[in-house]
C-alpha cells in the first residue's frame, strides 16, 4: 500500500521518462519539443504535489480554517511555467528557421544535407 | 547610499538596458547603451570585490524582505571573483562586437543581437550574485535562452541546428537542476542557500537529499559541458558569430562551474559531497578523459573554431580535475584556471574573429601563409596558444603549476604526469595553426588580405596583455583564488 500512496511520484516519473524518451528517440524536431514539454511538465507536477498538506485547503485566508496547503511551490512553478513557455516558443521558432533553411524538420535528413557539404 | 545597493545594481542595469535597447532600436544607440551598461557592471564588480576583500561577506536583502523569506543576494570571495571575470569579459566584448557583428550578422538583427547580449550578461551575473537556489534557476534560464538566440544568429545554417541542439540539452540540464532544487526544498523547506546549508546536515542521510545532489550534479555538468555531456558545445561554438563564441566560451561555462562549486561545497558541504557520496571518484576520471579525448579530437579538426571548442572541453576538464582533489591547492588551481581560461579563450576566439573578418573562413587550409599578412592577429593566436599550452610567463603556466602541485600534494603523481602529457597534446593542435600560418607558402591571392582593423585588434590585445600580465604578476589572482578555496572548503559558517 505504501507504494500506491506515493502515486503522485509514479505519475511524475512516468511522465518524465516518457518525455525524455520522446526527446531522445524521435527524429522530428517538433516532436522533440513536445517531449521536452512533457519532461518539464512532469517536474511542475512534482513541485505542485509537493505543496499539498494533508487536510489543508487552498491558501486563502478564511474564518475557521487553520490548515492550508503550502503555496510557495505553486508560485515557484508559475515562474517555471513562464520559462517553459519561452523555451517552447524559442524552440519552435528555431524549428521554423531550420525548415526554411533545410526544407525539412527531420533530424536524419538534416544530417544528410550537412554531410554532403 | 548607492553603495549598499551594488549587488543588485550589478544585475539590474544590464537587465533593464535590454528592453530599453529594443525601444531605442537604432544600431549605434543600442551599441552605446550596451557599452555603458556592461562598463557599469564591470566597475560595480570591481567595487564589490574590493569591499568583500576588505570587509567580508556582503548580504543584500531584495526589496527589504529578510532572508530566508526574501531573496538574498550574497557576495563572498568566490562569487565576487567570478563576477569580476564575467563582467570584465562582458565589458570588453561589446567594444569588439561593433565591427565584428557588422560583418557576421544581418543588419536588421544587430540591435536585437545587443538586446540578447545584455540579457545573457544579466543572467550570468545574476547566477553568480544570488544567494537563492530558485533564483539561480530563473537566471540560468534567462542566460540560456538568450545564448540560444545569440548562437542562432550565426551566418551558417548549421548555427540553427547547433542552437536547437543546445536548446534541447540545455533545457534538460536546467530541468534536472530544477528537480534537484525541488527535492532539496522538499526535505528542508527553504530555498535560501545559507539556510539550506544549515538544514541539509540534519537530513543528509535521506535518499531524497542524495537524489537532489545527483540531479544537481548531472544538470550542472550538462551546462558546464563536462565530458561526456559536452556534445552541444563544439557545434554551438563553431557556428555562432565570433563575438558570441568569444563571450560564451569565456563566461557561460565558467558560471556553471561556479554553480557546481557553490552547490557541492557551500550547500551540500564537502563532507556529504565527497566523503559520503565520493563524487571525486566520478569527477576525476571524467575530467581526465575530457582532457585527453577532447585534446586528441581537437588535433584533427579542420575548422579552427571547432578545434578551440574541443580545446575548451579539455580545459574544463582541467578545472574539474582541480576541484576533484578537494584540497585547498586543488581548488585554488581550479578557480585560477577558471579565471585564466576565460582570458585565453576569450583572446583566442577574438583573434579568430579577426581572421573571419578578413577571410570569412577559419579553415586551416585557408589561413595558409597568412601569418605575415596579418601579423598582429596571428601573433595574438600564437601567444594565446602558448598560454593554452602553459608556457611560463603566461597565465596558463600558473594554473598548470598549481594543478601539478595539487596532484603531488594528494600523492597522485600519475595525475601530475597526465596533466603534463595533456599539455603536450595542446602543443600539437596549437602547432598545426602556427605551421599553417607561418611556414606554408601564401596563396597567390594573399596580397588582398590585410591586417584586421584596430577596433578588433585592440580588444583582442587587451586580453592577450592580460594573459601575459597575470602570468608574470600572479600574486593577486593566486591570493584571491586561495582565499576563495579556503572559504569553500570551510563550508558555511
Amino acid at each position: 500500500m505504501e507504494l500506491l500512496g506515493l502515486y503522485n511520484y509514479w505519475i511524475v516519473v512516468f511522465l518524465m521518462m516518457a518525455g525524455f524518451y520522446v526527446v531522445i528517440a524521435r527524429g522530428n524536431l517538433v516532436k522533440k519539443i513536445v517531449g521536452l514539454n512533457l519532461f518539464q511538465t512532469s517536474v511542475f507536477i512534482l513541485y505542485i504535489s509537493m505543496g499539498k498538506v494533508e487536510g489543508g485547503t487552498a491558501p486563502i485566508v478564511e474564518k475557521g480554517i487553520t490548515v492550508y496547503s503550502n503555496p510557495l511551490p505553486h508560485v515557484l512553478i508559475l515562474t517555471a511555467i513562464v520559462v517553459g513557455v519561452a523555451t517552447t516558443a524559442l524552440g519552435l521558432a528555431l524549428v521554423v528557421r531550420i525548415k526554411e533553411a533545410y526544407g525539412t524538420v527531420e533530424e536524419d535528413e538534416i544530417h544528410r544535407q550537412d554531410e554532403s557539404l | 547610499m548607492i553603495r549598499q545597493h551594488l549587488p543588485i545594481l550589478q544585475v539590474i542595469i544590464p537587465l533593464l538596458s535590454a528592453p530599453l535597447s529594443v525601444l531605442l532600436h537604432k544600431r549605434w544607440l543600442v551599441w552605446g547603451l550596451t557599452v555603458l551598461a556592461s562598463m557599469c557592471a564591470f566597475i560595480i564588480s570591481i567595487l564589490l570585490l574590493q569591499q568583500v576583500l576588505a570587509r567580508g561577506v556582503i548580504s543584500y536583502e531584495l526589496g527589504g524582505w529578510a532572508a530566508p523569506w526574501g531573496i538574498e543576494y550574497r557576495i563572498d570571495v568566490v562569487n565576487a571573483f567570478v563576477l569580476v571575470i564575467i563582467s570584465a569579459i562582458g565589458a570588453i566584448v561589446p567594444l569588439y562586437a561593433a565591427r565584428s557583428v557588422e560583418r557576421e550578422i544581418a543588419a536588421d538583427r544587430i540591435s536585437l543581437f545587443y538586446t540578447a547580449y545584455l540579457l545573457c550578461l544579466a543572467g550570468l551575473l545574476g547566477i553568480a550574485a544570488t544567494g537563492d537556489a530558485f533564483n539561480v534557476f530563473v537566471f540560468l534560464e534567462i542566460s540560456s535562452l538568450s545564448s540560444y538566440i545569440l548562437i542562432s544568429l550565426g551566418h551558417d545554417r548549421r548555427a540553427l541546428t547547433a542552437s536547437y541542439q543546445y536548446l534541447v540539452m540545455g533545457t534538460i540540464g536546467a530541468t534536472f537542476i530544477l528537480i534537484g532544487i525541488g527535492l532539496a526544498y522538499m526535505m528542508t523547506g527553504t530555498l535560501n542557500m545559507m539556510d539550506l546549508a544549515r538544514r541539509v546536515p540534519a537530513v543528509a542521510d535521506t535518499r531524497t537529499i542524495r537524489a537532489a545532489l545527483a540531479f544537481l550534479t548531472v544538470g550542472i555538468s550538462l551546462k558546464l559541458a563536462l565530458f561526456p555531456l559536452h556534445l552541444w558545445l563544439p557545434n554551438a561554438y563553431a557556428y555562432a558569430p565570433s563575438t558570441v563564441t568569444a563571450f560564451l566560451a569565456a563566461t557561460a561555462t565558467k558560471v556553471a562551474i561556479y554553480l557546481l562549486l557553490r552547490f557541492l561545497f557551500t550547500i551540500f558541504g564537502a563532507v556529504l559531497s565527497f566523503e559520503e557520496m565520493i563524487l571525486h571518484f566520478v569527477l576525476m576520471p571524467l575530467a581526465l578523459v575530457a582532457v585527453f579525448s577532447a585534446s586528441i579530437v581537437a588535433i584533427f579538426q579542420d575548422n579552427l573554431k571547432r578545434m578551440l571548442a574541443y580545446s575548451s572541453v579539455a580545459q574544463i576538464g582541467y578545472i574539474i580535475l582541480g576541484i576533484s582533489f578537494v584540497s585547498v591547492t586543488g581548488l585554488t588551481a581550479g578557480i585560477l584556471h577558471l579565471f585564466n581560461h576565460a582570458l585565453m579563450k576569450g583572446a583566442l576566439f577574438m583573434a579568430l574573429g579577426c581572421v573571419v573578418y578578413r577571410l570569412g573562413s577559419v579553415r586551416l587550409r585557408d589561413i595558409a601563409g597568412l601569418g605575415r599578412r596579418m601579423p598582429w592577429t596571428f601573433a595574438a593566436i600564437v601567444i594565446g596558444g602558448l598560454s593554452l599550452i602553459g608556457i611560463p610567463l603566461t597565465v596558463g603556466f600558473i594554473s598548470k603549476w598549481y594543478l601539478v602541485l595539487a596532484a603531488l600534494e594528494s600523492q597522485l603523481w600519475w595525475v601530475a604526469v597526465l596533466v603534463l602529457v595533456g599539455s603536450l597534446l595542446a602543443v600539437a593542435y596549437v602547432w598545426r595553426v602556427v605551421e599553417a600560418a607561418f611556414f606554408q607558402p601564401p596563396p597567390r591571392h594573399a596580397a588582398q588580405y590585410q591586417e584586421a582593423p584596430l577596433s578588433l585588434l585592440i580588444p583582442t590585445w587587451i586580453l592577450i596583455g592580460a594573459n601575459i600580465y597575470f602570468g608574470i604578476d600572479a600574486e593577486r589572482t593566486v591570493s584571491i583564488a586561495q582565499r576563495a578555496a579556503e572559504w569553500l572548503l570551510r563550508g558555511p559558517s
